[in-house]
């Protein structure tokens, strides 16, 4: 049934709907709504999970993966200072192979202080193990973390389902919520595949000497290697039971595009409506939208962009000393393709700074105009009188 | 031939890889016979992440899920979060910590967990230092003493944190003290923590560690009955945060003859002795009026 709910209540919706043991958290800005809701299904016995509330956000990814080693279906979320202190318990989770899901709503880091939208919280957590998937808008959040359970569960890894502040997290719009039968069908019970049991002694997460080390890192590579399949067929049974799909990478308009824009999360909205304005005007001009960051689906990126000349990427992050981070990642990607368009990296929209249709046409529009791109990455949209460009 | 009262079923094998002497070994030893199979054990980064044993062996007979630094007491929510849901409540979750992951960085996770009062053990075998990384000083370890980051006359001026009484003050329905040189007395306690399911109940156990105090590996148990007799380390328990229990009250031996005995003290003067005593002297002073009679109505 449709209903008009917040991107963080889209959600709720999820984890309510995916029938969730135990559920623990600490409230930070702009993830709250998330677990606020949650509390209250508890709190109205819609849901029979029990909620952890923590002292902080260290302890409740440590509380999940108490949880998850139990056997338990379990959830989390979290966003900017509250994911870095989770830093060290996110390699605990997936080093210990438990499907833990997590939504993260990107925001900026301080200082300054900022609660706005901003994408390198998440984007600094790519190295620990977990799968990435960002969202553009509310019902690609509700449906995304359904699919992030089973993926999770089939991977034995866990899932971060990424939403940007503000724009997603706090935006309402009608928003499609399945019945509970429904959502039953496309995630069954959990069944662990490891769990402590006093009839079945074993020891989790023990130390790991250097005669296997190595192979446990190399184990979950392995598994990381199977997510793109697993997506695929989780995403054809959440096609059959709700019709829709998302795929790992979306190209909008891209068959014969010459310039194609690359980005993540809720620009990809606007940019979809400057991409028809332009092909209005004659611009052979697409749309690629990054959904799955982790494990970063390389072969896939390279047969959407076909014969592309340009790549601009939009990047709402900064990896300072080098450069917008999807746009690393894109021409890391496309480095040993056939082909090799150029990458153009840009830089807007960051801590909450609003990415306008004109910003992305001036994206555009220097991709376009410029021969090659520039070496370090472009800031598009500075305020001169308060930083000189 | 006379029977031992206490429970006989080990949960713990031979082969570990505890250093000879190790106080915190005996300790778990006690504490499983004391608790039985139905048993999950939570340990984070101490020596006994080591002593455990290294993939794929384990020198315990119940599942440990191991864990990072700070995050016994919220590890160990979940697990019985868990549980719990599953319909287990049988079985006990019991957190097993060193001083570093109870006094120091695992201080927050635990605090946050008994304020929540989360149906656990949480055991801290305190060795007074940070033994498994070589020997620094931690919140526990006691004025006077020498340690790796505590050297030469640097050594620790402040007292050691009394974790019992800020335990105590979140008024869990448990709290108490044990000593490996007192096993009947700690397997009771252990019991007795089983059996009053529902809360957060806290074991202090004092262990001692060989490499780290600069003693005999054979002197474990003597010096630990030495800390009990001199009062430098009490048997009590506290029900509710405010019954405060004595279990050990003979005449006591001057904190001379525990300090003298170990390397890690053997710098102090007799001035540092007297100075150690009146410490001594005043904690079981406060101790002592609390297990006194309880205030009546006309008190107030």
């Amino acid at each position: 049934m449709k209903e008009v709910v917040e991107g963080s209540h889209a959600v709720s919706e999820a984890v309510r709907l995916a029938r969730v043991q135990v559920m623990s958290a600490y409230p930070i800005t702009p993830q709250t709504h998330i677990v606020e809701a949650l509390s209250e299904y508890c709190a109205q016995g819609r849901m029979a999970g029990r909620f952890i509330c923590v002292e902080s956000e260290h302890s409740a990814m440590a509380a999940v993966i108490g949880a998850a080693s139990g056997g338990a279906r379990t959830f989390t979320a979290t966003s900017s200072h509250g994911l870095a202190l989770m830093h060290e318990l996110l390699h605990w989770a997936s080093a210990a192979r438990l499907p833990i899901v997590m939504a993260e709503v990107n925001r900026a880091l301080g200082p300054g202080w900022n609660i706005w939208m901003d994408q390198t919280d998440s984007l600094a957590q790519r190295d620990t193990g977990w799968i990435q998937l960002y969202c553009e808008d509310g019902q690609e959040a509700l449906d995304t973390t359904l699919l992030a359970f089973r993926l999770a569960e089939s991977a034995d890894l866990p899932v971060m389902v990424v939403l940007d502040a503000f724009f997603l997290s706090h935006t309402y719009e009608p928003v499609d919520i399945p019945d509970q039968a429904t959502a039953d069908r496309f995630l069954p019970a959990y069944r662990p595949r490891i769990q402590l049991d006093t009839r079945e002694p074993c020891a989790l997460s023990q130390m790991a000497p250097p005669g296997c080390y190595m192979e446990m890192r190399y184990d979950i590579q392995a598994g990381m290697r199977r997510v793109p399949d697993l997506y695929t067929t989780a995403e054809n049974d959440f096609e059959d039971i709700f019709g829709r799909r998302y795929g790992m990478l979306e190209a909008y308009r891209c068959e014969d595009a010459e310039i194609i824009l690359a980005m993540a999360g809720t620009a990809v909205s606007t940019s979809r409506q400057v991409v028809d304005d332009l092909r209005d005007r004659g611009e052979k001009v697409g749309l690629l939208k990054i959904r799955m960051f982790r494990p970063f689906p390389t072969d896939l990126l390279r047969r959407l962009v076909g014969n592309a000349q340009k790549i601009a990427v939009l990047d709402r992050n900064f990896c300072f000393g080098l450069g917008g981070i999807f746009a690393q990642e894109i021409r890391a990607a496309l480095y040993h393709g056939e082909r090799q368009p150029s990458v153009f990296s840009y830089i807007s929209g960051l801590g909450g700074r609003d990415v306008t249709p004109e910003i992305i046409e001036e994206i555009y529009r220097r991709s376009k105009s410029a021969d090659h791109p520039e070496i370090e990455s472009v800031w598009v949209g500075l305020d001169p009188g308060i930083c000189p460009v | 031939m006379i029977r031992s009262p206490l429970p006989q079923t080990d949960y713990m094998t031979s082969g570990h890889v505890g250093c000879p002497g190790c106080g915190a070994t005996v300790a778990m030893k006690f504490a499983l016979r004391a608790l039985g199979e139905k048993t999950m054990m939570v340990i984070p980064a101490c020596c006994w992440a080591i002593i455990a044993g290294s993939h794929p062996q384990s020198s315990l007979k119940v599942p440990i899920l191991h864990t990072a630094f700070a995050t016994a007491g919220a590890a160990a929510s979940g697990l019985r979060a868990a549980l719990d849901m599953k319909g287990d409540t049988d079985t006990v979750v019991v957190a097993w910590a060193g001083d570093g992951g109870t006094f120091d960085i695992g201080f927050q996770a635990l605090s946050g967990a008994v304020e929540r009062n989360e149906d656990f053990i949480y055991v801290c075998y305190d060795n007074e230092a940070y033994m498994n990384t070589g020997v620094q000083r931690s919140s526990s370890t006691p004025f006077g003493t020498r340690t790796t980051t505590t050297p030469g006359s640097n050594w620790k001026q402040t007292r050691k944190k009394n974790i019992v009484e800020a335990l105590a003050a979140h008024r869990i329905p448990y709290a108490a003290t044990a000593s490996i040189a007192f096993p009947e007395d700690m397997i009771r306690k252990f019991q007795r923590a089983r059996m009053l399911k529902g809360g957060s109940r806290f074991i202090h156990v004092f262990a001692t560690c060989p490499t780290g105090w600069r003693v005999p590996t054979d002197q474990c148990i003597k010096i630990a009955r030495l800390a009990v007799q001199t009062r430098i380390f009490p048997l009590y328990e506290v029900t509710d945060g405010i019954h405060y229990t004595l279990n050990q009250d003979a005449s006591p031996r001057p904190v001379r003859d525990y300090l003298q005995v170990q390397g890690r003290f053997s710098h102090l003067s007799e001035v540092d002795y007297d100075t150690i005593q009146g410490m001594v002297d005043e904690d079981w002073m406060l101790l002592k009026r609390k297990v006194g009679p309880w205030p009546s109505e006309t008190d107030i």
